[in-house]
């Protein structure tokens, strides 16, 4: 036997993976890749050129929206949350209840929770009702729960509990020396947070909020539990290509679309990543 | 302690209360809401006749079966595939283990809306060989766990010296499987049960391939189930979620064990992507 072949005879072991993993996860990536350039079996740009139609675009931005004030609100909140779990023991009782909620809570998502929403501020909701016949507020609405501001709402309920998750770590990495450093200095609160653990704390936050964003881009299970009808945001105009055979005059839409996902995620990732690069220079 | 520093010291405990408190009650009303929703009467009153509804429905009976049956299937299928390999690539196949990594850690980052765009075209083969069974779902859900599943088996692996313990294996005349199946796996069994966990707490979980899939499992029917009868889908939504929890809950303990052994981070499950530490 060849150096070569020996090399490479134990790598047969791996071929029931890469095998599996080819047709379940490489396979389809490519198809949606590929089909996002076929029209009628033939090679065609018509979807492409489809996604700059305005019904598209104004759905890609509610998306956008919704997934950057999903994003934006979960992170200051969540920072604010592990920082309130900081500033406790670091083996109390609190923090592991904290912690092992957020790793529940971040996972939790879909029908079930659209349909906790929904027997909470729905129009026969326990709140709603409660706010009818205690307060005679109407906070049902128009229905704001079953649209973009609901959806925002009930995104900020898995994106608090993730950005617990991920920041937590950068919190924990701040020096008490830091902050006796500073103050030794005769720095005051403010201008410790300003020019010492803001500036520390800061890519790592901008990290984690473009994780919540990508996060909250991704999800589909609870929108489309939530809103029965419409598309207001692409995963739900994916569905709704998927489910009726055309839309906008194109059969391959839904490919189109999906590439449209994967693009803005690959883009929100990326730049995840050199932030992580940034960020574990300082806080390990 | 200084004045100032008592006083810094409250301002910050008022701050920790205040936090705890409204973000409280904002993780807890919505699920009191539920639990309020599906007991009640209209007109005023409380029962249990929707949570008695769960194990009579007969299509909902259906569907917790398949979904039980679907974890049951992913997680052996993962096991099968994940386990034996990723013992492999520590052995034998090392230079192999970024390109492993890499691909187990994908699907975090391709949303499953458009994954199952990609998948339409795979299972019309997958119904001609296996025919149109839910059940073939477990195909597309052991993909869907990959990354959770291949994190706790990684820390696994990474707190026993697999090389050694293989050595010895080896050189007492045992073959590739033995250690394998001996020697290696009862050595990551709690890696291997959060592992299972997690998995199971993913597939009960899961609509998005179902339901675009077209096949039904139990949150495709209870999602079916709201717009008929809203009160026995949240007691169903409830009962789901309260069982997710459970198995998280434990599968927190089970991460918590094995990280006081190795000072690592705990396997949070969480949707991260593939950079972090």
């Amino acid at each position: 036997m060849s150096r070569g072949v020996r090399r490479l005879a134990p790598a047969l072991g791996l071929v029931p993976f890469f095998g599996y993993l080819t047709i379940f996860l490489i396979i389809p990536t490519i198809a949606v890749v590929v089909g996002a350039f076929v029209e009628k079996d033939q090679a065609s740009l018509s979807n492409i050129k489809a996604l700059g139609d305005n019904v598209v675009l104004r759905t890609l931005w509610h998306s956008i929206v919704l997934s950057a004030e999903s994003a934006i609100i979960g992170a200051v909140l969540g920072a604010l949350l592990a920082y309130a779990v900081v500033t406790g023991k670091p083996d109390g009782l609190l923090r592991r209840t904290v912690t092992s909620a957020c790793g529940v809570l971040a996972q939790f998502g879909g029908v079930t929770l659209a349909f906790a929403f929904i027997a909470t501020l729905g129009f026969s909701g326990v709140v709603t009702e409660a706010g009818r016949d205690v307060f005679g507020i109407d906070l049902f609405g128009s229905g704001w729960l079953f649209g973009l501001k609901g959806l925002t709402l009930v995104y900020t309920y898995f994106q608090i509990p993730l950005m617990v998750i991920v920041f937590l770590p950068s919190l924990d990495g701040m020096r008490v020396q830091w902050r006796e450093a500073a103050e030794s200095l005769g720095a005051t609160t403010w201008q410790f947070w300003r020019y010492v653990a803001g500036p520390l704390l800061l890519p790592a936050f901008l990290g984690s909020t473009l994780l919540l964003f990508a996060n909250a881009f991704a999800a589909y299970a609870t929108a489309a539990a939530l809103v029965s009808q419409g598309s207001p945001i692409l995963p739900l105009l994916i569905r709704n290509a998927l489910t009726s055979e055309i839309v906008l005059g194109q059969s391959h839409l839904a490919f189109a679309l999906a590439l449209d996902m994967i693009v803005v995620v690959v883009i929100v990732m990326t730049l995840y990543a050199l932030l992580l690069r940034r960020t574990s220079r300082w806080l390990r | 302690m200084s004045t100032a520093r008592i006083r810094a010291h409250r301002r910050l405990q008022a701050f920790r209360i205040a936090v705890f408190v409204l973000l409280g009650l904002f993780f807890v009303v919505p699920l009191g809401s539920m639990a309020a929703y599906s007991i009640r009467v209209p007109g005023g009153g409380r029962t249990l006749e929707f949570w008695k509804q769960l194990g009579q429905d007969p299509d909902l009976r259906g569907a917790i079966v398949t979904s039980l049956e679907l974890a049951f299937l992913t997680v052996a299928l993962m096991l099968v595939l994940l386990v034996p390999t990723m013992i492999w690539v520590r052995l034998r196949v090392l230079w192999m283990s970024r390109v492993v990594e890499f691909l187990c850690l994908l699907p975090l980052t391709i949303p499953a809306i458009v994954l199952v765009v990609g998948l339409k075209g795979v299972y019309a083969w997958v119904t001609y060989f296996f025919g149109d069974s839910s059940l073939t779902l477990t195909f597309a859900y052991v993909v869907l766990v990959l990354p959770y599943a291949y994190r706790s088996i990684d820390a696994g692996l990474a707190s026993i010296d697999v090389i050694t313990l293989s050595e010895a294996a080896r050189s007492l005349g045992a073959n590739w499987f033995t250690v394998i199946t001996r020697i290696v796996v009862p050595n990551i069994g709690s890696a291997l049960l959060s592992a299972a966990f997690i998995s199971v707490a993913l597939v009960l979980g899961e609509f998005t391939l179902a339901s675009l899939l077209n096949y039904n499992n139990l949150q495709v029917v209870i999602n079916l189930l709201g717009k008929s009868d809203s009160q026995t889908s949240v007691a169903a939504s409830l009962a789901s979620l309260i069982f997710a929890f459970v198995l998280l809950v434990m599968l927190s303990f089970v991460g918590r064990r094995r990280s006081a052994r190795r000072a690592t981070i705990v396997i949070a499950p969480a949707p991260q992507p593939m950079k972090e530490g």
